[in-house]
């Protein structure tokens, strides 16, 4: 599904990654853990297309082909969804709007026809109904005035209502509540699929307790220094970053 | 970050298309002003003599006067003896017989705009016998508004007519005194609208200068004259939202609305003028002075305008509250774009006891545009129980613009509760980017976060116009886009 090559990628003057590579294959779910600042949101808007990060060298491939290549708005067609670790608050603009906007573009990159108003509705209500939001937020300005959690809630149900091919989901799960995360989780595993690829950037077990990843990476400076699987996590929850970037630098 | 800046310049640095010039020759009066001028002017129109003289008096207070240098714009000064002041319609001769001879790309945007055909043609300036459409329609609405009783007609057709009316209204809210532009208007208008309604008549139908007969050319110097009698209601639209090419630079129009008691009065304006290139060459000159008096206790009128065009557009549609309980609204996006600068607001001049005033001003920048508001509320000391509330929203897109807010409060009595809020919100590159992920062009997220921005204007708009407005700002502020 997504394969990255000695990816390479700066801002400004700096650079952030360093010759990462990662293959994802369709269908597996994959935990990314890693100290702040260490790249892992670099990585997941570099996958999305942000254009102040500049890619020096490496490729990144979706589906065998050049993501590179395409603008931010064709790779989300194509079905690469990220669900930002801070998201823009858009005052003004209809959530519903914004949403079905959004379902719109999609539908129409694969050739369907648009999603009717009322069709649109009843899909949003049952996705939002899993994820225990109340309806009221369609009609709210995008993100305009969430709480931290209720924002995090609004790119679940964005996910949920595109469904897309692949989703990276940076700290998703920071900032939520005991309940929030379980309803989350729920919509996370609601839509673990053979078809479907999920990454999730993390910090802690706890979502990991609900959303069982398939492999488990640890990524420092730029680089995935320790790959695993499930276990991997829960001995970086008792031991911390230390000891793997030790062993990675020796 | 710089280079993301720049992609939104790029995105909203459209050009505008239309704006050919003609050679057409016109039956048009030498450049210059003097009062010979004037008697001419007059004379062409037939005028009787209190009109020539109210227009001499006029002239003669204007050469007293000096063009105002407060507005937060700036221009090479005009001279105005290089202005042709009389310029007759074309004749039809001179017009494209067909839309076939017309630029394709001024079709296009008609277009985009969602103008129906017939329309099309009158705006492109056919031939009107080549407009069936447009005429007929036209037709069918004179014989419904002469039923109700209502005059709707152009302003030099009611000066023969009803030359009692234009004797007892004319000049009662904008005197030719009022200021440097509304006095040389007073002296030279060429023509415009002008609307009688009777008491107790709700007008049947929303009144539009695009059906306006006869007064396809008003030229630069528009006069509008609107009166609403006791208990009865209007509502005018003006302008249109396709892009108006003009060969003059300077406009200066006067709009003059009058309610009498019950009675309510909605002018709606969509403007598209020319604004210049990207250097702001070109560009029309809009000095606007537009007021309505709320005459009579319970009166109201409601000012709703949505401005893209102009190099320059200098206009504060106004309210007096003289009535008891009358009720001032002033709703405006104006947009500017490129090298335009606007200074747009309004006035309300609370009077009479428990009046109210409204204020939303929306205003967007981008390129290196200037937007100013400049507001005043005066509330005076015999109006108890004032009220006003004034909302004004900038929207910035791109970095080398501007947005500046004056607002003048002058409260003369204790009982009055005035409320001033600001804000100013940049579209930004993370907002734009937020949309891309989604699967939205960039050019859909910028229109999506104008459109919201805009919304409580929009929704005071009667619903065909406000289409057409959403669709104007898309085009205004449409770009190339990669
Ligand atoms: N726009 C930017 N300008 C300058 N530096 C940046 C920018 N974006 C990221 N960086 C730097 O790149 C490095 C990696 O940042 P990134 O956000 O990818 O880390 P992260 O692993 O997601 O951290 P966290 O766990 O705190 O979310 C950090 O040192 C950060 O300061
Ligand atoms: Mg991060």
């Amino acid at each position: 599904m997504l394969e990255i090559k000695n990816l390479e990628v700066s801002i400004g003057d700096t650079q952030i990654l360093r010759g990462l590579s990662l293959s994802i294959g369709t269908g597996e779910v994959h935990a990314i853990m890693g100290p702040n600042g260490s790249g892992k949101s670099t990585l997941a808007l570099v996958i999305a297309g942000h254009e102040d990060y500049k890619v020096t060298a490496g490729s990144v491939h979706f589906e065998g082909q050049n993501l590179l290549d395409l603008a931010p708005e064709e790779r989300a067609r194509k079905g690469v969804f990220l669900g930002f670790q801070y998201p823009v608050e858009i005052p003004g603009v209809n959530n519903a709007y914004l949403l079905k906007a959004a379902v719109n573009a999609r539908r129409k990159h694969q050739g369907e026809s648009e999603i009717d108003a009322f069709e649109f509705l009843q899909l949003a209500r049952e996705k939002m109904k899993l994820l225990e939001m109340d309806p009221s937020f369609l009609n709210r300005g995008v993100n305009e005035g969430f709480s931290g959690g209720e924002k995090k809630r609004n790119e679940i149900l964005q996910m949920a209502m595109l469904e897309p091919r692949l989703a990276i989901l940076d700290e998703t799960d920071s900032g939520l509540d005991i309940d929030a995360l379980k309803a989350v989780a729920k919509g996370i595993n609601a839509l673990r699929d053979p078809q479907r690829s999920i990454v999730l950037v993390t910090h802690y077990q706890r979502l990991l307790d609900y959303v069982e990843p398939d492999y488990v990476h640890v990524l420092s400076k730029g680089r995935i220094v320790r790959s695993g699987d499930k276990s991997l996590a829960l001995e970086l929850e008792e031991r911390g970053y230390d000891w793997v970037q030790e062993a990675a630098s020796a | 970050m710089s280079t993301e800046a720049n992609d939104i310049d790029l995105l909203v640095n459209r050009r505008y298309e239309h704006g050919f010039v003609t050679d057409i020759e016109t039956d048009s009066l030498p450049p210059g002003l003097d009062e010979d001028v004037i008697r001419a002017i007059s004379g062409r129109k037939n005028e009787p003599e209190f009109m020539l003289e109210w227009r001499l008096k006029a002239y003669r207070y204007w050469l007293t006067q000096k063009e105002p240098v407060w507005s937060h714009v700036s221009y090479t000064p005009i001279d105005y003896q290089s202005i042709s002041y009389f310029s007759a319609p074309k004749s039809d001769a001179d017009r494209p017989k067909s839309l076939d001879e017309v630029d394709p790309k001024l079709l296009e945007t008609y277009e985009k705009l969602g103008i129906p055909l017939h329309e099309r043609a009158k705006l492109a300036g056919v031939a009107v016998d080549a407009v069936f459409d447009s005429v007929s329609v036209a037709t069918t609405f004179k014989g419904k508004l002469a039923e109700a009783g209502v005059i709707f007609c152009p302003f030099s057709e009611a000066v023969i007519e009803h030359p009692e009316l234009i004797k007892k209204y004319l000049g009662s809210v904008v005197p030719y005194r009022d200021n440097f532009f509304a006095s040389l208007n007073s002296a030279v208008f060429s023509d415009g609208s002008f609307v009688y309604i009777p008491k107790g008549v709700r007008c049947p139908m929303e009144l539009s200068t695009y059906f306006r007969i006869n007064a396809a050319n008003t030229g630069q110097f528009e006069r509008t004259l609107i009166i609403a009698e006791e208990g009865s209601y209007v509502s005018y639209l003006e302008g249109c939202t396709a892009p108006m090419r003009d060969e003059n630079q300077l406009h200066a129009a006067v709009v003059e609305l009058i309610a009498l008691k019950d009675a309510e009065i909605k002018y709606s304006t969509v403007q598209n003028w020319y604004p210049g290139d990207e250097n702001g060459k070109g560009g029309i000159f809009n000095f606007v002075t537009k007021r309505g008096d709320c005459r009579g206790d319970n009166s109201k009128i409601s000012w709703t305008q949505v401005e893209t065009g102009s190099a320059i557009t200098w206009k504060y549609p106004s309210c007096i509250l003289r009535g008891d309980n009358s009720v001032g609204e002033f709703y405006s996006v104006a947009v500017t774009n490129n090298m335009q600068q606007a200074d747009t607001g309004t006035k309300m001049i609370h009077i009479g006891k428990n009046t109210r005033s409204t204020i939303v001003s929306k205003g967007i920048s981008a390129g290196k545009a200037q937007n100013s508001y400049r507001g005043l509320v005066r509330i005076m000391p015999q109006a108890t129980n004032a009220r006003n509330h004034t909302q004004c929203d900038s929207l910035l897109i791109g970095k080398q613009c501007g947005a500046h807010t004056f607002p003048y409060i002058e409260v003369r009595n204790p009982t009055a509760q005035v409320e001033h809020e600001a804000t100013t919100s940049k579209i930004s590159a993370d907002q734009l980017f937020y949309c891309r992920q989604r699967g939205i062009a960039e050019e859909d997220a910028v229109n999506m976060i104008v459109n919201g921005f805009c919304k409580e204007v929009f929704k005071e708009l009667p619903m065909e116009f406000a289409v057409e407005a959403q669709a104007l700002l898309n085009v205004s502020l449409e770009g190339a886009v990669g």
